[in-house]
């Protein structure tokens, strides 16, 4: 259900066109790309593999949005730390 | 690894976790279940609870296909297996699970063809690599798995290889996220949502869980940060007092799901009218079968069914802590009769299954460190 | 191979046999749970008497006042032939490096091969010069040896069964009764490599990558880190089947303490973990052939290291982890940011997972 790894497309076979050699840290095997034949995958892109199939696509700049995210979350505190500190007796009702 | 790495960041990950305690309320003991077992796993793997506050419990849900199949379905499959010239092929997850006879290790052991694939294409392919021979694939999966069964049996028939067939247990998991909440013993605070499951069928088949039960459900990725955020989210929405279904694993979940694989089930596939789903009983409209126009590739229809149905040793609880309602400990054979060595139910066999996650980590950590070692 | 030291009892009037599977499984080879199951509750109570001591890579004798260590060990592989290596190979330095690793200088090996009836001459000679030369490189003798042919579709094409003997190092004394809270976990280099190079050669799974089997003979290694650090130097083992979890496991049981490993500290090359993850399996229970874990005392553990260091083929040793109380028998692994796991010995063979 759940042992999806990130891959990336390095060999397409123009004679059959839902096979795809994906590699994966150095680690090369063939997938079956039929689940993504509305939105086909070419070489570089990134995706899924679940089962020897393709799920989806991954979304660079999902993922970089993402991180960016997640990267804010402690400076946000670290800012609201300093007003706090300037004594203006702002109320921070969660826990330290 | 790319799209892994950036994900287990130790130091991102030490600042998510102090955001979760800054956003948990002291007062208050949360309680979140991770539905899908790839979640436990992942929970455990990364040590994850260590740095969760302690007013933060994760529940283990339903959502491991191993754990869930009674060991009736297993019998059925290696009877079939025992046919001559069959070869049963299954995933490795299969191959330790307890039928009343043994494993299908065991069955190899004693004679049975049985290979380990990593693909249904692979079983496939053994079919064309073996043509005097039956290959018999055991699916087993939710909605993330299914649609590689079907494409696979779209592929035979159009190859028209004949010696091949499916059985199939492939369930669904609304039916079984719908069984946790009817169920009275369970309080719950929110859903840490399945990821590949939604990959396939996105985000929309979970919004009654928000609007009709008030629960929110964040559908999460795997790596640590992943689960961290919809932690964090989680948090978010139970203190603005909110409930919706929200995506944390948007580099690859999208809101309407994957439609070609939707497609590609719904032609192969339909619904049971009701499966039997170990320790939660009969559920309606919850498990797959194979349709009429490619029964050929039905193994239930190629050759016939015992339907053998086994309850469960009356001490063994698989049913209560599958629906989260017992921790593996409170079952009466857990770490006795039931380890991952001789295990007597399938959460202890199976890698994401909570009694073999609780064992390997808490339970032995609990050993060690509270008793004497025993001589 | 498991042996005792001299100083054992001679085996019981009335051994009992606590070892109650009814057959035996795949499992029981597998060098984990199930395999130390076998070896402890059938083996060792009717061949090694009431001992209760723990149970070693060789065995040391004492004939005519001299202290040697002589082990032995059998290979089953399939393929024969892969990337890196070979079964004769593996032969040969598979038994060297459990002499090794028990803290003694290899000198010589007798050989035995059951060979299956059909198998093309050109493979086993293949193999025997394979020996040849693995013997040659490592300075060891091959003296003697036998063999047995079996019908068509036993014997897996050829087993190959090695026992080798040398004289114990000067100083070097193994043993896990010795391992002390704050010794220092050592490991040769990135673990995982012939297991999933075996993995693959089989062909089953479709998985191509540039792995080799790291099969080589660690002796050279073992000694000059003993030439650095003997007095310090407590256990030392080769994790090969079960891997490194399955070893310390083993430790930490014997000794009855904790061992704590760093996770991000432990070297895995990026095609072994690819497999690994696309695989669900876990580096840590993979076999390896060329690699060896030692416990040293802290006074000694940087030297020992930099002896490492300091050898061809010891350039990727590190320090892995520490000796603690706690958590008593068991191995505990942690991340940087503070999760940890327990990690087990292996049940049964590693099985690829899709969930």
């Amino acid at each position: 259900m759940c042992l999806a790894i990130p891959g990336k497309i390095v060999e397409l076979f123009p004679g059959t066109p839902h096979l795809a050699t994906v590699e994966v840290a150095g680690v090369r095997r063939k997938v079956d790309l039929g689940l993504l034949q509305d939105d086909l995958p070419v070489s570089g892109d990134w995706v899924l593999i679940h089962v020897g199939f393709a799920m989806s696509k991954i979304s660079e700049q999902d993922a970089l949005d993402q991180m960016q995210t997640l990267r804010i979350l402690g400076e946000d505190e670290q800012a609201m730390q300093e007003v706090r500190g300037y004594g203006l007796g702002l109320e921070d009702r969660k826990p330290s | 690894m790319r799209f892994v790495d950036e994900f287990r960041d130790p130091e991102v990950v030490t600042r998510t976790a102090e955001e979760i305690r800054r956003l948990a309320d002291p007062g208050r003991h949360y309680r979140f279940m991770e539905v899908c077992g790839g979640h436990t796993h992942a929970i455990y793997r990364f040590g994850l609870k260590d740095i969760l506050p302690a007013n933060i419990e994760l529940i283990h849900g339903p959502g491991c296909p191993v754990c869930v199949l009674p060991m009736g379905r297993i019998d059925d499959g290696l009877i079939l297996a025992q046919q001559p010239d069959v070869i049963f092929a299954a995933f490795g997850d299969m191959m330790r699970v307890p039928g009343t006879q043994g494993s299908p290790l065991e069955h190899k052991a004693r004679g049975m063809d049985v290979r380990i694939v990593y693909s249904p294409s692979d079983a496939l392919k053994l079919a064309k690599t073996n043509p005097d021979k039956h290959v018999m694939f055991f699916a087993i999966g939710f909605e993330t798995t299914a649609p590689s069964s079907a494409l696979t049996l779209i592929r035979a028939k159009a190859e028209s290889i004949r010696n091949f067939s499916l059985f199939c247990n492939h369930v669904t998991i609304i039916p079984a996220i719908r069984a946790i909440l009817d169920s009275p013993d369970m309080r719950l605070d929110a859903f840490i949502g399945p990821g590949h499951v939604s990959t396939v069928i996105g985000c929309r088949p979970y919004e009654w869980i928000a609007q009709d039960e008030g629960k929110p459900i964040v559908i999460s990725g795997f790596e640590p940060l992943d689960i961290l955020q919809s932690i964090v989210m989680v948090l978010r929405q139970l203190q603005a007092g909110k409930a919706k279904v929200e995506n944390q694993y948007k580099r690859v979940v999208s809101w309407e799901g994957n439609r070609a694989a939707l497609r590609a089930m719904a032609e192969v596939f339909q619904l049971r009218p009701y499966f039997e789903w170990r320790g939660l009983g009969f559920i309606s409209q919850s498990a797959l079968r194979i349709r009429d126009n490619y029964a050929e590739c039905d193994s239930e229809r190629r050759f016939s069914v015992p339907g053998v149905r086994v309850t469960d040793p009356k001490a063994a609880q698989c049913g209560e802590v599958l629906k989260g309602v017992l921790k593996p400990a409170q079952c009466k054979l857990f770490g006795r009769e039931c380890t991952p060595e001789h295990p007597v139910g399938a959460l202890m066999v199976s890698s994401e299954g909570s009694c073999a996650a609780y064992y390997n980590y808490e339970h032995r950590k609990a050993m060690a460190t509270s008793l004497a070692w025993p001589a | 191979m498991a042996g005792l030291k001299p100083e054992a009892a001679p085996p019981d009037a009335a051994p009992r046999v606590r070892f109650r599977d009814p057959q035996i499984e795949m499992a029981h080879g597998a060098g984990g749970i199930a395999s130390r199951r076998l070896i402890e509750g059938l083996f060792a109570p009717l061949l090694f008497g009431s001992a209760n001591q723990p149970l070693g890579d060789s065995a040391a004798l004492k004939i005519a006042g001299a202290r040697l260590a002589i082990t032995t060990d059998c290979f089953v592989v399939k393929p024969l032939s892969f990337p890196g290596g070979s079964i004769g190979e593996l032969a040969v330095n598979g038994t060297l490096n459990d002499l090794a690793v028990s803290g003694a200088r290899p000198e010589s090996i007798v050989a035995t091969f059951v060979l299956e009836a059909g198998l093309p001459t050109e493979v086993l000679e293949a193999e025997v010069r394979a020996m040849a030369e693995a013997a040659r490189r490592a300075g060891i003798t091959i003296v003697g040896g036998d063999t047995k042919v079996v019908e068509h579709g036993q014997a897996d094409r050829m087993y190959i069964t090695t026992t080798g003997v040398g004289p114990f190092l000067e100083g070097v004394h193994v043993d896990p009764r010795t391992v002390r809270p704050a010794d220092q976990v050592l490991l040769s280099g990135p673990i995982g490599d012939h297991g999933i190079t075996i993995l693959l050669a089989r062909g089953e799974l479709d998985l191509e990558a540039d792995l080799r089997s790291d099969t080589r003979s660690i002796f050279p290694l073992v000694e000059a880190m003993a030439q650095a650090a003997a007095p310090g130097v407590r256990w030392m083992r080769d994790p090969t089947r079960g891997g490194v979890a399955t070893a310390l496991n083993e430790l930490a049981r014997d000794c009855r303490l904790g061992i704590h490993l760093s996770e991000e500290s432990i070297p895995v090359r990026d095609s072994v973990r690819g497999a690994c993850e696309l695989l669900g399996l876990d580096p840590l229970h993979i076999a390896n052939e060329g690699q060896f874990l030692a416990v040293v005392a802290p006074e000694y553990a940087e030297m020992a290291l930099n002896a490492l260091h300091q050898t061809d083929g010891g350039e990727e040793a590190v320090m892995i982890g520490e000796v603690h109380q706690q958590p008593a028998g068991s191995v505990l692994i942690t991340r940087e940011y503070g999760g940890s796991r327990i990690i087990d010995m292996l049940v049964g063979d590693p099985l690829p997972r899709i969930c």
